[in-house]
């Protein structure tokens, strides 16, 4: 059952790759633009100050472009896990399934019901009831990240499911355990509020625009303020969140952790690398120095992995070869066992068609001293274990050196702006007008540490991306890629165009 | 009381909700069906504004149903959604582009500044009012006249058809006549909804002239659309099936379709009834004047829906049957999620009937007042 066809499945990652990192770039400003609109509008109905509702307005003309090729790039994602994972689909749709399935009923629909509200509804409806709307589409959009977030956290840590030899796959067993997974529970969170981060950083760019313009002042300081706190409170969260996630990470995928700090030889008190340049030569057990320079701070990886100094951190060897002392298993013996497995697997299936029972049920024993190992049984050799060092490396450093000096950048914008000398403090507003592209740049890369140091598996330790694909001639992957390649492209070109042109229109001030 | 069901029933209360959901889509597709009349009836840069802001208020709905219908074939069964997804590969990603298109229309096309120009997002919406809902009903298509797969023991899809060397991955469901009948079929069904839709929302006082061409559409579209759903049902009922019986045998079985109709009476009277309300809301809006008719039109459009989606699952009959070996065919027992993930979903959807009242209630709200031309004038509008 294993010819498949590697060049299919690279098109097919790359297709993912392709359509998640688009939508992944309007996600991040729905979860946190939706919310500010809410604050702007919440300010402006217990003020009465049409002010604050032409503040209001206005982000929500940019929320909507935005918004618009969010839900454009979304559908694919929703179908492409049938059109090119369907095996994975089928072996795991029992669990994973259900997620998507209650995200369309009670996310999807509050957000797609509000909306026309929120737009339209302004001389229809009450003040409190567009209020009261705006909140909804607010609180579905991070709703559905709620949903999908629980689906991909047991991806990476897949938990409350039981393996049926009867039909090969693997099957819900409780569904609360997969809804409070550890690992879902510091993905929404750190994603949420990094969406929002991201959504605070858009307003600094666009208000910092204004004030270099020197076009609609009030109201872009205005923005500055607001952005800037919750910006602040935000960046504060996202920092312990990832703390938190990373503290997920080192317990449940020990390899992926080993890959973003590129440690190969694992060791107790643990040094975390503060910045450092690959050695791009490096192959697991060999003896260069995986770092051609490193700047370390001593300790801090043990007690970030598992929140103790003195703790030992398994590298990159020691999960592939094993380490005795720490009582770490090799890949090697893995590998043996979950062929075993599989083979077990195959002998009760023919015993079940032959109607064997005996044979069945011998087989079956067999299997079940397994079958944990099962999805080793697709790899060929040890160091098939292994993603990509260097990507996920330098995308976790660019998100942490990024994620640590976003709450300096609003510290400084709000104290010039209660000193009330922003306006002439030149040289801040010109970081502040590319922060939004640095804020991308970080939530790009985080999914980029998530994804790619997920590697092979498609679920963590059970199946390998490589047997979850659909059965399909590489080209009609390699045609779909390219259509979406230059059909986003177009849109999001479309976008940024009608962007710059409404921002540069500006809000109606006084109307 | 959820915890008791036994799985058979759960099999089938969660097909039912899947149909339910196929229904509502079908009856949603009103926004489509009014894309495509865009040109027709909508002649000043006017009255365009006019059915487009109509249609704009609504067509996260049809979108939104059709998201759903996916994730709920995914958690209830998955072995279809690998299966038809995965397999026909071609007719989905299609219509899916049909639909990405869509979605940035409405909010792009008036904006200034939009790269592609007006014209081009009109164009959009026309192609997926066209095409996405021809391949939808050509896929729907192909739960009676069966695709070209086989599942190994492992459950993987292998799909043959190949046309001058290339395997057409779904799309050759097109090209049978029945499927093509009811693609069509669903395009003027939309055309009219649309168009019912359209008189329902808009204040034709100061363009009495759109009305009046909306009504000659309403008619004109049913007229078309009425011969091929005549030779759609009258296939149906005379076309050969799969049959199971208890055991797991597998056999063809001419007059299937018919039998279940005549074993299932209810679903004999919903599809009488569906037509008939069909039928009532279209003479209404024609000849009488009546701005009610998407109300009778579209209620009876679910009914009919409803027995098209469902005919083909019960009874002993796969619903997505193989034409390369019938074993392979998916009935609802064996493309089922495992009883406990159903269970759970079961009590997930008792939300819906809240969702459903949330999503009327704001209707209503929102189309208490009929759109005026004031309105898209001076506010927010496409
Ligand atoms: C503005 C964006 C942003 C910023 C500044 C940060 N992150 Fe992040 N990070 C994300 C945006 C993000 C994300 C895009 O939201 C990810 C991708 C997957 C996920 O759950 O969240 C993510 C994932 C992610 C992961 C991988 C989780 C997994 O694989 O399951 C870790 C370990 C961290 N983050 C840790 C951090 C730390 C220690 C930060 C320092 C302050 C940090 N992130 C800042
Ligand atoms: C690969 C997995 C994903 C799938 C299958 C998916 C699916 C979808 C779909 C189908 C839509 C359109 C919904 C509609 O009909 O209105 C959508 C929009 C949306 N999705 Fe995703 N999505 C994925 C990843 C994510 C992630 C990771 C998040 C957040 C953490 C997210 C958050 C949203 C939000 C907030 C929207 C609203 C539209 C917008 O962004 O402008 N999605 N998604
Ligand atoms: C929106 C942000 C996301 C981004 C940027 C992203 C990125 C990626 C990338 C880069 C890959 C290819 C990895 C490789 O093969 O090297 C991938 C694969 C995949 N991702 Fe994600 N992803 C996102 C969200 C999600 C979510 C929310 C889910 C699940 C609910 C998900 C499920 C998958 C699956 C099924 C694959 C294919 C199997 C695999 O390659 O492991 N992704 N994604």
């Amino acid at each position: 059952m294993l010819d498949v066809d590697l060049s299919m499945v690279n098109w097919a990652r790359a297709q993912f790759a392709l359509t998640a990192m688009y939508h992944w770039i309007f996600v991040p400003l729905t979860l946190g633009l939706s919310f500010l609109c809410a604050f702007f509008e919440s300010i402006y109905v217990r003020t009465g100050n049409k002010e604050w509702k032409s503040i209001t307005k206005f982000w929500m003309t940019l929320f909507g472009i935005n918004f618009a090729i969010g839900v454009a790039t979304g559908i694919i994602l929703e179908f492409e896990f049938g059109t090119n994972w369907s095996n994975y689909s089928w072996i795991v749709g029992d669990i994973f399934g259900a997620p998507l399935a209650i995200e369309g009923i009670f996310a999807f629909f509050l957000e797609a019901t509000f909306f026309a509200v929120m737009f339209f509804g302004w001389n229809r409806v009450s003040k409190n009831f567009h209020l009261f709307s705006t909140w909804m589409v607010a609180v579905g959009s991070n709703l559905s990240a709620v949903w999908i977030l629980v689906a991909n956290g047991w991806m990476q840590n897949p938990v409350g499911m039981v393996f049926n030899p009867e039909t090969a796959r693997f099957e819900m067993q409780n569904f609360f355990e997969v809804i409070f997974n550890p690992v879902a529970v510091s993905k929404f969170t750190h994603t949420s509020s990094s969406g929002f981060l991201f959504a605070c950083l858009f307003i600094l760019t666009i208000s910092c625009w204004y004030l270099i313009k020197e076009r609609h002042i009030e109201m872009a300081k205005k923005s500055i303020v607001v952005a800037s706190v919750f910006g602040l409170l935000s960046s504060a969260y996202v920092g312990f969140t990832g703390d938190e996630s990373a503290y997920e990470v080192a317990q449940k995928q020990p390899m992926k952790l080993a890959a973003i700090e590129g440690l190969y030889q694992g060791e107790k008190n643990a040094p975390i690398v503060a910045a450092g340049i690959l050695n791009m030569d490096k192959q697991p057990g060999d003896n260069q120095d995986p770092f051609l320079v490193k700047v370390e701070i001593p300790y801090l990886l043990s007690l970030l992995a598992n929140r103790s100094f003195n703790s030992f951190v398994p590298g990159v060897d020691d999960l592939v070869y094993g380490n005795k002392e720490e009582g770490i298993e090799g890949v090697a013996s893995k590998i043996t066992k979950g062929k075993q497995a599989l083979n077990d697997l195959a002998q009760f299936k023919q015993a079940r068609k032959e109607k064997n029972k005996e044979k069945a049920e011998q087989s079956l024993t067999r299997f079940k001293t397994n079958q944990d190992y099962m999805g080793y049984g697709y790899l060929n050799k040890p160091e098939d274990a292994v993603p990509s060092i260097a990507i996920p490396y330098y995308a976790f450093h660019i998100m942490v050196a990024l994620g640590t000096f976003f709450p300096i950048l609003f510290i400084a914008f709000l104290f010039f702006s209660l000193k009330g000398s922003l306006t002439q403090t030149k040289w801040l507003l010109p970081i502040g007008l590319i922060s939004s592209l640095l804020g991308l740049f970080a939530q790009q890369s985080g999914w980029v540490v998530a994804e790619v140091g997920r590697q092979p598996w498609a679920i963590n330790g059970l199946l390998p991306v490589h047997v979850a694909t659909t059965n399909l001639a590489a080209r009609n992957v390699q045609i779909t890629f390219f259509m979406f390649l230059g059909l986003f492209t177009l849109l999001l070109i479309a976008e940024i165009k009608i962007m710059l042109k409404q921002i540069s229109i500006g809000p109606e001030e006084g109307k | 009381m959820i915890s008791n069901l036994d799985y058979i029933t759960l099999q089938h209360l969660w097909w039912v909700i899947c149909s339910v959901v196929g229904a509502l889509f079908l009856f949603l597709t009103f926004v489509q069906g009014g894309q495509t009349l865009l040109w027709q009836v909508a002649k000043t840069d006017l009255e365009k504004s006019l059915v487009v802001t109509s249609l704009g208020r609504k067509w996260e709905m049809p979108f939104t149903t059709l998201v759903l219908f996916g994730g709920a074939l995914f958690a209830a069964f998955p072995k279809f959604y690998a299966t038809s997804f995965g397999g026909a590969y071609w007719v989905w990603m299609l219509i899916l582009f049909s639909f990405i298109i869509q979605a940035v229309s409405y909010e792009y096309r008036k904006k200034q500044n939009n790269l592609l120009g007006s014209g081009v997002y009109e164009l959009f919406l026309f192609i997926n009012g066209s095409v996405g809902v021809l391949l939808i009903g050509a896929a729907v298509g192909t739960f009676y006249t069966g695709s070209n797969f086989t599942l190994d023991l492992y459950n993987r899809v292998t799909w043959d058809y190949t046309l001058l060397g290339f395997n057409l991955r779904g799309l050759e469901a097109a090209f049978s006549l029945f499927n093509l009948s009811l693609g069509i079929f669903l395009v003027f069904n939309a055309r009219y909804l649309g168009a019912l839709y359209l008189l329902n929302s808009i204040d034709f006082s100061s363009t009495p002239d759109l009305e009046l061409k909306l009504r000659k559409n309403v008619w004109a579209s049913f007229l078309i659309a009425l011969p091929f759903l005549l030779y759609v049902f009258v296939s149906i009922l005379f076309m050969k099936g799969i049959h199971i019986d208890d055991t797991g045998m597998v056999s063809m079985a001419s007059g299937k379709y018919l039998s279940n109709l005549l074993s299932m009476p209810y679903f004999l009277v919903m599809l009488v009834t569906g037509i008939v309300l069909v039928l009532y809301g279209v003479l209404v809006s024609s000849f009488k004047g009546s701005f009610k008719g998407i109300w009778f039109s579209g209620l009876g459009c679910v009914l009919v829906g409803l027995v098209v989606l469902c005919l083909p699952a019960f009874n002993h009959t796969p619903f997505y049957p193989s034409k390369l070996d019938l074993q392979s065919s998916l009935t609802i027992f064996n493309a089922s999620s495992s009883k406990y993930t159903l269970t759970i979903m079961t009590y997930v959807a008792i939300g819906i009937p809240f969702v459903l009242a949330y999503v009327a209630y704001v209707w209503k709200l929102m189309d208490s007042k009929k759109l005026t031309v004031d309105e898209v004038t001076n506010e927010e509008s496409y």
